[in-house]
């Protein structure tokens, strides 16, 4: 085929399909059907064929729960288009279900009208059974109100494999392949990253690789030649218009915020030591860092908890950058070592990606409960700095500025994510190393006068004296220390002043960072909706949603919990309304009612899932209509 | 503070802080802290580079009186403070000073690991079998029925052995000796020092307050040189005051006898030689503890292996070939796009 031939293909293929603006797409099949690893092929492709998007892994927390059950489901959703895309979507267009269970779980969020892709040759009399049919839902009206797309993909792997020989379980096991290969047709993807991928993942074996690559060309090749619904020849989505020039990945929380940390580290000019103790959802982070030993990162993980928070500290006292990661029930037990560090004046990044609780709760459902924990959650008066990323691209943001009022302020900073924001995968602008802003630490060196609790006047933070320094040898711990000499203390009054310095010294932390600002929306005005973290996705399309139909409402995001930014009062003051969506009963509601004596309202959600849209729009016109 | 001059030998007083001692007088710390000044002094130690970790507890104090860094953290958790130090400068001469509470009951765990890979540090254990800072309960090594304010009718818990303990979660180095042997404690303390990886050395120390003369029984005058065998690699295991009692391996049983040389046929060829490198003999040695034999005290046990700081040494070297820390690269490696 010559190249303008090849052309007038293509063009004549993307004239038959439907044109659609973007598409929300959910893989779900079996915990042991490979619907992660197909969602995040999928992702590449997509981010590769210039889309903007968003994604959502929602999976069980067992590893392997029983085939065919319910509650087994793992499910992938992708929300993909030209316009700005910046949560995984509501209700889907596409389902895929790779067997009864999966349909069972998931349709009753596929838009009336979208399409559901079934592989037939799972709905057998057990798997329906197992997932609650008493009658197959293929032959009844149950599936009336979509588009049915019935294949038989299992046969129609194995088929495609039949050549290479495999085992009947090998061979089945290319199934989320041939799936993947024909939702690629679907949308016009690419199906080279993927065939890249399979080489480089399956290196030392030919035969599965050539055998998943047969099954995704199957798949492909069936959307090619067969049109399953009448009329419907797949669909064609216009390039992202909106994206800022310059090189792109895709990125999950958990990379960026690995990234970041050791960005921060870099531009404190120090080695990080990450200690954490493995712990869904933020083990993806001790992974990261585990691969990054060149970069100056060691990693250790600890025998516990508690263990991994006192070696940070460890670290930190000697002279590198302490961090330790985790998740609610994991940062409660590394309560007691914070509270030292918060005494001992050492720099500390706790991460905490919060899962849904409490207890073990939900390990691998996502919520933001641990709001509290952070501000409150030690004994006695014990503050520190708490900020929260708002999306997998901002952790290495958020994780930079950790670093960066760590070691500043000597202070343990609590650096709140959370199961989706972890797991979640979105484009991002690869940064320029070399654009941050360094941050260099200057360790104390001068004997003369020193006590390890000389502060500096305008931050109130104290000096860093690292063992192996001559003529600086000193003993600190988490007894009271004498605010002019450090040595132990019990005298009443410098408690008293010790405290009100820890205290102070954290508020101050407010005096440098920035001034909050108005994300959407007039700066004044009947309404603001007022959100923190991985709601940010959500609140900004539902309020864009809203500004579009004309109506008038605010959007304030905050990256700082505590301190809050010091304008932040006056601001929300311009309001008569404040609407506080959080997936919790209300945290940061409460906080802003104690400390600004706003009655601000509450719009709280725990199921494990994040907000949707709609829900948010519905809500904010309540809102808006109980004023009238 | 304690500015020294380069090239200055310091004495045992240069590595005392200036702050007044406040254990209850007639401590067995006083003694100890004594014997580490000492050790400190002789194996020619810096100030500088020198970092005590403690946890909580009377021994827990011990960093506040010497003139090196210090760091007194959380009751039990000193050995991951001491293992984050290293992480973060290998170079530092660590020692974690710990009682039984702090490093058998709360600390349990984080010595067994701490053991297990084999940091560089000294770790000392003192262990007056009781709890001395909280008043006075029983503690994970007191004995049977101790009679203590939380076991008023007599504790009916077994004591758990420090050394075994050691021993058992793969201790390359496990000594053992008494507060007041101030002639063997800085010998030990130096070989400790030596060893690379963590050396573990459990220090019988009497409270005064709370349980004194617990350790009567093998360290009073009358009775030490009979009820202690103090041991030497290389050398037969002889004690007694005559030095003609011996340890005697029985086969049938795996057991050590005490016998004397002389009697009933028995010669010095009888009695066993301590090899420090034999596990085995550490452990028989440590769970010496009926009255028909002695206590051992010594080094039980030293056969060094790869250090936990040796393992990241060698993580380190293998990357160094690699493009060195650089980011950008990083964050360009795999699946990346233009956008115009």
């Amino acid at each position: 085929m010559t190249p303008s031939t090849a052309l007038k293909k293509d063009q004549d293929e993307d004239a038959n399909r439907q044109h659609i603006d973007s598409a929300v797409v959910r893989f779900a099949g079996d915990s042991g059907d490979g619907m992660q690893v197909t969602g995040g092929q999928f992702t590449l492709a997509t981010a590769l064929a210039g889309k903007n998007l968003a994604t959502f892994p929602d999976f069980p927390a067992e590893i392997r729960a029983p085939a065919g059950t319910t509650f087994g489901v793992s499910s992938f959703q992708i929300n993909f288009g030209s316009p700005t895309i910046k949560t995984s979507g509501d209700d889907f267009d596409v389902l895929v279900a790779m067997n009864p269970a999966a349909l069972r779980v998931e349709i009753k969020d596929l838009k009336v009208g979208g399409i559901v892709i079934i592989d037939t040759g799972s709905f057998s009399e057990r798997n329906l059974r197992k997932a609650g049919f008493e009658t197959n839902p293929l032959d009844s009206a149950y599936l009336g109100r979509y588009r049915v797309i019935k294949l038989d993909i299992s046969q129609l792997t194995l088929d495609a494999v039949k050549h290479l020989g495999l085992s009947n379980k090998e061979a089945l096991r290319c199934k989320n392949f041939w799936t993947l290969g024909y939702v690629f047709w679907m949308f016009a993807h690419s199906r080279k990253t993927t065939s890249d991928w399979l080489h480089t993942k399956f290196a030392k074996r030919p035969d599965i690789v050539e055998a998943n690559i047969a099954a995704m060309n199957a798949g492909h090749a069936l959307g090619e030649t067969s049109e399953v619904i009448d009329g419907f020849q797949g669909y064609t989505i216009p390039d992202a218009l909106d994206i800022e020039p310059g090189l792109y990945r895709t990125v999950t929380g958990g990379e960026s915020l690995s990234w970041g940390l050791t960005a921060g580290a870099q531009m404190a000019g120090l080695k990080m030591v990450f200690c954490s103790y493995p712990i869904t959802p933020a083990s993806p982070i001790l992974h990261t860092l585990s691969t990054m030993i060149e970069h100056d990162v060691v990693t250790f993980q600890a025998e516990d908890e508690i263990a991994a928070a006192c070696a940070a500290i460890g670290a930190s006292y000697g002279g590198a950058l302490g961090v330790t990661s985790s998740s609610g029930p994991g940062v409660a037990l590394k309560g007691e070592a914070i509270g030292l560090a918060i005494s001992t004046e050492l720099p500390l990044v706790i991460v905490n990606t919060q899962r849904a609780g409490p207890s073990t709760g939900l390990p691998t459902k996502t919520e933001q409960s641990d709001l509290f924990q952070s501000v409150y959650g030690r004994n006695a008066d014990s503050p520190l700095v708490v900020i929260a990323a708002r999306s997998p691209a901002d952790c290495f943001d958020a994780a930079i500025e950790a670093v960066r009022l760590a070691t500043k302020y000597m202070t343990p900073v609590i650096l709140l994510s959370d199961g989706y924001i972890g797991n979640a995968a979105e484009p991002w602008l690869i940064p320029d190393i070399n654009d941050l802003t360094p941050f260099p630490v200057e360790f104390h060196k001068e004997p003369d006068g020193f006590h390890p609790y000389i502060r500096d006047e305008k931050t109130l933070s104290r000096v860093w004296a690292v063992p192996g320094t001559p003529g600086l040898e000193h003993r600190i711990g988490g007894i009271e220390k004498h605010y002019d000499s450090g040595h132990i203390s019990y005298d009443p009054d410098n408690h008293q002043k010790m405290t009100n310095t820890r205290a102070q010294k954290i508020l101050g932390v407010a005096k440098d960072i920035p001034e909050q600002t108005i994300e959407a929306g007039p700066d004044k005005g009947t309404l603001c909706v007022v959100g923190w973290g991985s709601t940010y996705g959500p609140i900004s399309r539902a309020i864009s949603n809203l500004q579009g139909q004309g109506t008038q409402v605010s959007h304030v995001h905050l990256r700082h919990i505590w301190p809050l930014p010091t304008n932040l009062g006056e601001l929300l003051g311009n309001f008569e309304k404040i609407l506080v969506p959080e997936m919790n009963t209300g945290q940061l509601v409460t906080l802003l009612r104690s400390e600004y004596l706003f009655d601000a309202k509450g719009l709280n959600k725990v199921s494990g899932q994040p907000f949707k849209i709609h829900e948010l729009e519905v809500a904010i016109q309540a809102e808006l209509e109980a004023n009238k | 503070m304690n500015v020294v001059t380069p090239g200055e030998k310091l004495k045992a007083k240069d590595f005392a802080s200036d702050q007044e001692v406040r254990w209850c007088p007639g401590c067995g710390d006083y003694a100890i802290l004594k014997a580490v000044q000492k050790t400190l002094a002789d194996i020619e130690a810096t100030t500088e580079n020198t970092v005590f970790v403690s946890g909580i507890g009377c021994a827990a104090r011990f960093p506040y009186y010497m003139s090196t860094y210090g760091f007194h953290s959380i009751h039990g958790r000193a050995p991951a403070f001491a293992t984050g130090v290293k992480l973060a400068n290998p170079d530092l001469d660590v020692w974690v000073v710990s009682g039984d509470g702090d490093a058998l009951s709360i600390g349990g765990n984080h010595l067994l690991h701490l053991l297990r890979r084999n940091v560089d540090v000294q770790f000392l254990l003192f262990n007056n079998e009781i709890y001395g800072l909280t008043k006075g309960q029983y503690s994970p090594t007191s004995r049977a029925g101790t009679r203590s304010p939380s076991s008023p009718m007599g504790s009916i818990e077994h004591p758990l052995s420090a050394t075994q303990f050691a021993l058992a979660a793969g201790a390359k180095f496990v000594a053992r000796g008494i507060d007041s042997q101030q002639k063997f404690l800085p010998g030990l303390l130096q070989r400790a020092h030596a060893h690379k990886g963590t050396s573990f050395v459990e220090i019988f120390q009497n409270c005064i307050v709370y349980n004194d003369g617990v350790f009567d029984e093998f360290t009073a005058k009358a009775v030490a040189a009979d009820r202690q065998i103090f041991v030497e690699h290389g050398k037969p295991l002889l004690f007694g005051a005559e030095g003609n009692k011996g340890l005697h391996l029985n086969k049938d049983t795996l057991q050590f006898e005490a016998t004397t040389i002389g009697e009933n046929g028995v010669s010095i060829d009888d009695v066993q030689v301590h090899d420090e490198t034999s596990r085995n003999l550490a452990t028989l040695l440590a769970q010496m503890d009926s009255p028909g034999l002695p206590v051992a005290t010594g080094i039980l046990y030293c056969n060094p292996a790869a250090s936990y700081e040796q393992g990241l040494a060698g993580l380190t070297e293998s990357v160094k070939s690699k493009e060195h820390g650089d980011l950008n690269a990083l964050l360009r490696r795999g699946h990346t796009w233009t956008v115009d």
